[in-house]
C-alpha cells in the first residue's frame, strides 16, 4: 500500500436501504456499515409492516381466520389456506375426503410454480434484466386466471374450509388446468434460455453468499435456501400431508447454497411441481369435497342452507355461540411445505369457538434471520440479487 | 404564445391551465408505495397484460422527489406511517394520493393495534380504490379519475402560503 | 424417537424437579418443564441420541392468563429430528413475576430473531442473548400486545400521528375549502 493511500480517510460509512425502496419487494429496512464498496456489517430491520395477525386469530373463529391467512404470503396464499385448514382439522380431528386433499395439492402446486416465476422474475428485475420478469409475469396471469375460475379471486383464495374446500373443481377448471400444464413448460424454457447460461446473470449470481449445510441448519433455513445449501429435506417427502405421499416427484438439492444454486433450485422445482400436477388431474378421484355436514364441525353447503329447515339449523349450531360447536382442548401443529419453506400453523384452543393462540411459522422471517450473517464482506450490488433470492414477503415476515 | 404581448390575463390563464393539465394528466410519474398484497397487483398492472403504460404511467420513480403520485398499495403499520408521511413531504407540489385497497383507506380487515385505519386521517388523499385488493381493472380506473382531477384543476390554485412550512427539498 | 411413557422415565430420571410432564394430543408430545432447567433440556435433547433433535423449527410463546396452566406463560420449542422426520415439542413455563428463560442462541442462531420477537410480544426476557431488543413494534412502543390484557384494538398507538393537510391543490378535490 502506497503512503498516500493509507494517508486516505478509511472512516466506515453507514448506509440506510429502505423501508422504501424498489428491491425490498415490501418493508424492510437495511442498515449497512461500508468500507467503500464493500459490506462490513448489517442490520436488518423488520416490522414495518406487523399487522397484529396473530392477535387478530385470538379474536376470529377457525373459518373466518382463513380469509386472514390469504394476505400472509400474497405470493402463494393458496399454500397458507392449505397449511392453515390442516392444523385446525388436525386439531378437531377431520380427514378431509380423498378429492379435497388432491385439489389441495393441485392448487399448492400451481401456487408454487406462480411464486417461483415471481421470485425468479424479480430477482432478475433487480440485478436489471426486466424481460424475465415479464415473461414469467405473463405466465402468472394465466395462473391468476385458474385461480380466478376455481376460486372467484386472483389474489385473495381462501379456498379451503375447516374440513373440506369452498367449492369443488368444475371440469371447465380441470380442462384450463391440462391447458396451463401444456404452457408453463415453454415459459420455464424461455427463462432458463434467458437466465441459466447467460454471462452477466452468472457473474452476479455465481458465488454470491455461499451458505453451509451446518449453517443452513442452525439458522434454521427451510424451502429452497436450505436445499440450495445441500439440506435434503422436504417435508412433502419426509412427513407428507394431503395426500403428498402418492405422487411421485424428486427432491431438487443444490451444492453451494450461494444465488445462483437458489435460482437454479427454484426453476427445476416448477418442473417438479408440473409434474405432480398432471400426476393429480390424472388420478383425480370422485365425491365430495366436504365431510359430512352431520359431523357439526364444518358449514353446510349452502343451497342446503337456503332450501332445507335441517341445513338452516345445522348453519346456526355451527355459527352460532354455545350451540354446540365445541373444539377439544389442546394445541396442534402441521408442518408443510410453502414455496418458501416450512410454513405451519401453532393452534391452541381452549374450547371456545375462536383459537386461543395462532402462532405462525413463517420461512420468511427465519430464512432472513441468516442475511446478517452471509452479507458481510460482499459487495454493495450484491445485496439486492441476496435479497431476491431469499424472496422475503414482508406479510409474512412480519405479520 | 404570446403570453406577454397580449395583456389579456384571463384568456391567457385558461390556456395554460389546459396545457399543463393535458401535460401533467398524461405523463403521471407515480411513486409506488407498495406494502402489502396490492403491491403485488400494482406490479400485475404494470407488466404486460394490463401495461399501465397505455394510460402514460409507467415511469415508476422509486423517488419521491420525482414523482407527482403517490400509491399508496397495502396497509401501512404504526412503524411506517412516519415513513409515509416523510415520503408524502418529499414529494414536489404538485402531487396526488391514491389510497389503494381497504387497508390504506380504512385499516381493512386489520382492525388491531398496529395497523392505521385508514391513511386519510393523516394524509389527504384524492382517491380511494376499494377492494381486497382491486382488480388492475379498479386500478386503471382510479388511475383516470386522478386524470380528471388534474383537468378540472386551473394553476390558480397553486398559490403556495408564506405562512406555510416549506416542502422538504 | 422414544414413546411418551418412556420420555417421561427419561426426563423424570435426568431432572428431578424441573420436569413437569409429559402430554400427547393428536400424536404430538409435549414435555412441559419448568424454566430454569429449559437449556439443559434443549441441550439434551439435541444431543441425546435418542432424541437427536437437530433442528429448532419455532420457538413462540403462549399467555395462559385466561386458560390456566403451570404457569403464566409457557414459551414453546418445536424439535425436528431431520434424519427421521420426527418432532417433539418442549413447553418451558414460566411466571409472570419472573418472567426470564435462558437463551438457546448457543444450540441455534436461529433462536435469536425469535427470542427478540417472544420478548416483544410478551416480555419474556432471555439471558445470555447478545442483542435483545424489539423487533416487530417501533423501539418506543410502550406494552407487549400479545399478552391477554392488551386489547384487540391497541391503547392508541395506531392514530397518534401528526396530520399532514393540503397545503394547495385541486378544485374537484378539495371542493368547499379554501386555499389560503
Amino acid at each position: 500500500m502506497t503512503l498516500e493511500a493509507q494517508q486516505l480517510s478509511t472512516d466506515k460509512m453507514v448506509l440506510n436501504f429502505g423501508p422504501s425502496h424498489p428491491a425490498t419487494h415490501g418493508t424492510l429496512r437495511i442498515l449497512m456499515e461500508l468500507d467503500g464498496e464493500r459490506i462490513t456489517a448489517v442490520t436488518p430491520e423488520i416490522g414495518y409492516l406487523h399487522s397484529g395477525f396473530e392477535k387478530l386469530g385470538e379474536h376470529l373463529d377457525y373459518n373466518q381466520y382463513i380469509t386472514i391467512t390469504d394476505r400472509m404470503n400474497y405470493l402463494s396464499p393458496l399454500c397458507n389456506n392449505v397449511a392453515y385448514a390442516l392444523a385446525v382439522e388436525r386439531l378437531l380431528d377431520l380427514e378431509v375426503p380423498k378429492r379435497a386433499q388432491y385439489i389441495r395439492v393441485l392448487m399448492c402446486e400451481f401456487s408454487r410454480i406462480a411464486d417461483h416465476l415471481l421470485c425468479i422474475g424479480m430477482q432478475a428485475v433487480d440485478v436489471g434484466a426486466f424481460t424475465a420478469f415479464l415473461y414469467g409475469f405473463r405466465m402468472r396471469e394465466k395462473i391468476y386466471d385458474l385461480f380466478e375460475l376455481v376460486c372467484g379471486s386472483r389474489l385473495t383464495t381462501s379456498y379451503t374450509r375447516v374440513g373440506g374446500m369452498m367449492r369443488d373443481m368444475t371440469d371447465e377448471s380441470i380442462s384450463l388446468a391440462l391447458r396451463l400444464l401444456d404452457e408453463i413448460p415453454g415459459s420455464l424454457d424461455e427463462i432458463d434460455k434467458l437466465l441459466s447460461h447467460n454471462r452477466i446473470w452468472l457473474d452476479r449470481t455465481r458465488g454470491v453468499t455461499p451458505i453451509s449445510p451446518d449453517q443452513a441448519i442452525s439458522y434454521g433455513l427451510t424451502g429452497p435456501l436450505a436445499r440450495a445449501a445441500g439440506v435434503e429435506y422436504d417435508i412433502r417427502e419426509k412427513e407428507p400431508y394431503s395426500s403428498y405421499a402418492d405422487f411421485d416427484f424428486d427432491v431438487i438439492i443444490g451444492k453451494e447454497g450461494d444465488v445462483y444454486d437458489r435460482y437454479m433450485v427454484r426453476l427445476y422445482e416448477c418442473w417438479e411441481s408440473l409434474k405432480i400436477c398432471r400426476q393429480v388431474i390424472e388420478k383425480m378421484p370422485e365425491g365430495p369435497v366436504n365431510i359430512d355436514s352431520d359431523s357439526k364441525a364444518i358449514l353446510p353447503p349452502m343451497d342446503e342452507v337456503f332450501n332445507s329447515i335441517e341445513g338452516l339449523i345445522y348453519h346456526f349450531e355451527v355459527t352460532m355461540e354455545n350451540r354446540g360447536f365445541e373444539p377439544a382442548v389442546g394445541d396442534s401443529y402441521v408442518p408443510t411445505e410453502s414455496p418458501n419453506g416450512e410454513l405451519g400453523f401453532y393452534i391452541v384452543s381452549d374450547g371456545r369457538r375462536e383459537p386461543y393462540r395462532v402462532r405462525t411459522r413463517t420461512p420468511s422471517l427465519i430464512n432472513y434471520s441468516i442475511f446478517q450473517e452471509v452479507m458481510p464482506g460482499n459487495m454493495i450490488s450484491d445485496t439486492v440479487a441476496v435479497l431476491g433470492s431469499m424472496n422475503i414477503i414482508a406479510g409474512e415476515l412480519d405479520r | 404564445m404570446g403570453m406577454s404581448d397580449s395583456g389579456k390575463a384571463e384568456w391567457l390563464t385558461t390556456r395554460v391551465d389546459n396545457l399543463a393539465n393535458w401535460a401533467r394528466k398524461n405523463s403521471l410519474w407515480p411513486m409506488p408505495f407498495g406494502t402489502a398484497c396490492c403491491g403485488i397487483e400494482l406490479m400485475s398492472v404494470l407488466a404486460s397484460r394490463h401495461d399501465l403504460a397505455r394510460f402514460g404511467a409507467e415511469a415508476i420513480r422509486f423517488s419521491p422527489r420525482q414523482s407527482d403520485l403517490l400509491l399508496v398499495a397495502g396497509r401501512i403499520s404504526i412503524k411506517m406511517m412516519p415513513v409515509l408521511t416523510r415520503i408524502y413531504e418529499q414529494m414536489p407540489e404538485p402531487k396526488w394520493i391514491i389510497s389503494m385497497g381497504a387497508c390504506a383507506s380504512t385499516g381493512g380487515v386489520f382492525n388491531t393495534y398496529s395497523v392505521i385505519q385508514g391513511i386519510d386521517q393523516f394524509l389527504p388523499v384524492d382517491v380511494y380504490l376499494p377492494g381486497c385488493p382491486p382488480r388492475p381493472e379498479a386500478i386503471i380506473d382510479g388511475l383516470i379519475k386522478i386524470q380528471q382531477i388534474i383537468s378540472e384543476d386551473s394553476l390558480s390554485h397553486y398559490k403556495v402560503d408564506e405562512s406555510s412550512e416549506a416542502v422538504a427539498p | 424417537m422414544l414413546p411418551a411413557d418412556q420420555i417421561r422415565t427419561v426426563m423424570h430420571d435426568q431432572f428431578q424437579a424441573g420436569f413437569l410432564e409429559v402430554t400427547e394430543f393428536r400424536g404430538m408430545t409435549t414435555i412441559h418443564v419448568k424454566g430454569k432447567i429449559v437449556l439443559e433440556t434443549l441441550r439434551m435433547l439435541k444431543s441425546d441420541p435418542r432424541f437427536a433433535c437437530n433442528f429448532l423449527a419455532d420457538l413462540t410463546a403462549v399467555d395462559h392468563l385466561e386458560k390456566g396452566g403451570h404457569a403464566r406463560f409457557s414459551v414453546v420449542y418445536h424439535l425436528l429430528n431431520q434424519h427421521d422426520g420426527l418432532r417433539i415439542v418442549l413447553q418451558a413455563w414460566v411466571d409472570e413475576e419472573l418472567p426470564v428463560l435462558d437463551s438457546a442462541n448457543e444450540l441455534w442462531r436461529t433462536a435469536d430473531w425469535q427470542e427478540r420477537e417472544v420478548y416483544d410480544l410478551f416480555g419474556i426476557r432471555f439471558t445470555g442473548h447478545p442483542d435483545l431488543r424489539r423487533i416487530l413494534n417501533p423501539d418506543d412502543f410502550k406494552y407487549h400486545p400479545l399478552r391477554k390484557d392488551y386489547p384487540l384494538e391497541g391503547r392508541g398507538e395506531r392514530s397518534d400521528f401528526p396530520v399532514v393537510a393540503r397545503t394547495v391543490g385541486s378544485k374537484w378535490s378539495d371542493r368547499g375549502r379554501t386555499f389560503e
